[in-house]
């Protein structure tokens, strides 16, 4: 992996990403790159189910939120430092996709996305009337959280560049599993299902898995997120439109490429950010998300990289 | 091989039904190492049903499947395929948007050998060349012809490197030429030691391909035995083929 060109590719994306806001000190740039990690993370773990393993998850979300609740509650409530917090959150909200995946998975196509749903709604409704998360009105921490990094401001720092090591890790993450074995099992069951069970791919266990892992960098992501804000709630933490928004991203770049995905993330974030700004389009920013996705499933199926690889195959080469 | 060696494959009073519907009833046969076995029978008369049992996509409600001794019954299809069995399809089913070569190298990966992904590659490779795909093995499946998705088929099968080969109508849709290509194919794949159960409607080529056969008859077994003998069987004759000249035709094969 190392010497393909496009392990360099990730780390250069990496590092400017570190080193731009860093330069001069630009905490406006730095605050519109955070959600641009955010959006790359959610949507390259996603691009795992859907583009690779063709399962459409509306609830990756959960993992985001429900990393964010479990990070910011043991910094609340137990006076964990963050490290700690992050992990579990990880480990914890992986965990519990493996035991949601085994359950769901065995639905297939609108079933499954349906019950995806109805876990968002599930885990939503759970944490407004979970006492110990403060119901639906959430979590606030005190800023003294940040002073073992030496206050707000360079705590801010910190969480960013963390920020930008887990849009890396979800990078390699689905650049790794596109040329492992697991990989090519998982695209098996993404154009058929039953064709891969019969060459031997163990369907059950692959779909499981790829579930568990899809939410572990998410939940940290959110977990960093949230300690950021120093307050959580239910509807922040569980908005399906993020989910939507994920999976817009994955069709405008073209899902199963890990270029396409992130290059939509990016772009996605940009024109929401204009939009929000606007003073024109400020309402308007879903209907154009809506109207983007529709023009995307009638004249680009394969989206933005299905265009770069028709028009320049070379690209293919190099850019997975 | 010994008159006495254990089957490869044995079919101990198998049964299924779906709701009313009696697919296949209390069928027992045995496949012996390194033979070719054509399964025949009518439209209806449960040969791709006994695929699906044998590979398990459905397990049976009766009865019990032993392969290589082991007992398979109930296993779902990536076991039964780990244990190297592979099969193709009569409606083929192509992973479409992934290459010829990557095809056949998630038969490698993941069928009887469970090899790393480079080693896979190399089986690909050869089982694409076998199967006469080589020119078009950076195509993608769905760009292929019929002929061409049936020669994906064995060659996938091939690659999962198994003991016991599926072959569920590669013939058929196919123009003679092909016809004539693919049944050195599939000699070629016995004489490389791979044991075949097929199912075929083209009766010249299963009558000459076959050591033995087995006719099913709305989900029972007719007859069993080598092609000149079920060819000539009369209940065979008067169930399944019915016209004279057809049994004529074949009686000149034979």
């Amino acid at each position: 992996m190392v010497r393909r060109p496009f392990f360099w590719i990730i780390a250069l994306v990496i590092a400017v990403f570190a080193a731009l806001p860093a330069i001069g000190n630009n905490v406006e740039m730095r605050e519109s790159l955070v959600l641009a990690c955010v959006y790359i993370t959610l949507a390259s773990n996603l691009n795992l189910m859907l583009g690779y393993a063709g399962y459409i998850n509306f609830g990756s979300i959960v993992f985001f939120g429900l990393g964010g609740y479990i990070c910011v509650w043991l910094v609340y409530a137990h006076n964990w430092p963050l490290l700690p917090s992050l992990l579990a959150a990880g480990f914890g909200v992986s965990a519990l996709a493996l035991i949601f995946g085994l359950g769901i998975l065995r639905l297939r196509g609108h079933f499954f996305a349906l019950a995806t749903i109805g876990i968002v709604e599930g885990v939503q409704a759970f944490a407004e009337n979970f006492s110990p998360w403060g119901g639906s009105s959430g979590i606030y921490i005190s800023p003294a959280v940040f002073k073992p990094f030496g206050g707000a401001a360079e705590a801010l720092w910190v969480i960013y560049f963390a920020m930008v090591a887990v849009m890396g890790a979800s990078l390699y993450l689905s650049y790794g599993i596109k040329s492992s074995k697991f990989g090519l099992g998982l695209l098996a069951i993404g154009q058929n299902e039953d064709a891969a069970a019969i060459l031997g791919v163990p369907t059950p266990f692959y779909k499981a898995l790829v579930y568990c892992i899809s939410a572990f960098l998410p939940a940290i992501t959110g977990g960093l997120y949230f300690f950021k804000s120093a307050f959580i709630q239910p509807s922040d933490a569980f908005d399906l439109t993020l989910s939507t928004e994920a999976i817009v991203i994955c069709m405008l770049g073209g899902q199963g490429t890990v270029t396409g995905v992130a290059l939509g993330a990016f772009l996605y974030e940009e024109l929401r950010g204009y939009l929000l700004t606007s003073p024109t389009f400020a309402d308007f920013q879903l209907t154009i998300a809506g109207v983007l996705l529709l023009i995307i499933v009638l004249f680009f199926p394969s989206g933005l990289m299905g265009f770069i690889y028709s028009r320049f195959p070379r690209t293919q080469k190099v850019l997975e | 091989m010994t008159a006495n060696a254990a089957p490869l494959l044995r079919l101990d009073h198998v049964g299924k039904r779906f709701g009313g519907l009696q697919a296949v009833h209390n069928l027992s046969f045995d496949i012996n190492e390194g033979e070719i076995l054509g399964l025949i029978g009518p439209n209806g008369a449960g040969k791709s049903t006994l695929f699906n049992l044998i590979n398990g996509v459905f397990p049976p409600n009766d009865g019990r499947i032993f392969f290589s001794g082991i007992d398979i019954t109930g296993q779902p299809p990536y076991q039964v395929a780990r244990h190297g069995l592979a099969r193709t399809h009569q409606i083929v089913q192509p992973l479409t948007n992934m290459t010829v070569l990557a095809n056949c190298t998630v038969g490698a990966c993941f069928g009887r050998e469970n090899l790393p992904l480079h080693r896979a590659r190399q089986i690909a490779l050869e089982a694409v060349k076998i199967a006469g795909l080589d020119d078009r093995r950076e195509m993608l499946a769905l760009q292929l012809t019929i002929a061409g998705k049936k020669r994906l088929e064995l060659a996938r099968a091939l690659a999962a490197r198994p003991k016991l080969l599926l072959l569920d109508e590669v013939l058929a849709g196919l123009n003679p030429t092909e016809v004539e290509h693919m049944i050195g194919v599939i000699r070629r794949i016995r004489d490389s030691g791979v044991t075949i159960l097929m199912i075929e409607h083209l009766m010249q080529a299963i009558m000459s391909l076959s050591d033995r056969v087995v006719v099913l008859n709305f989900g029972e077994k007719l007859a069993e035995g080598r092609p000149a003998e079920v060819a000539t069987h009369p209940q065979v004759i008067e169930a399944y083929l019915g016209d004279p000249k057809l049994a004529a035709e074949l009686e000149g094969h034979a």
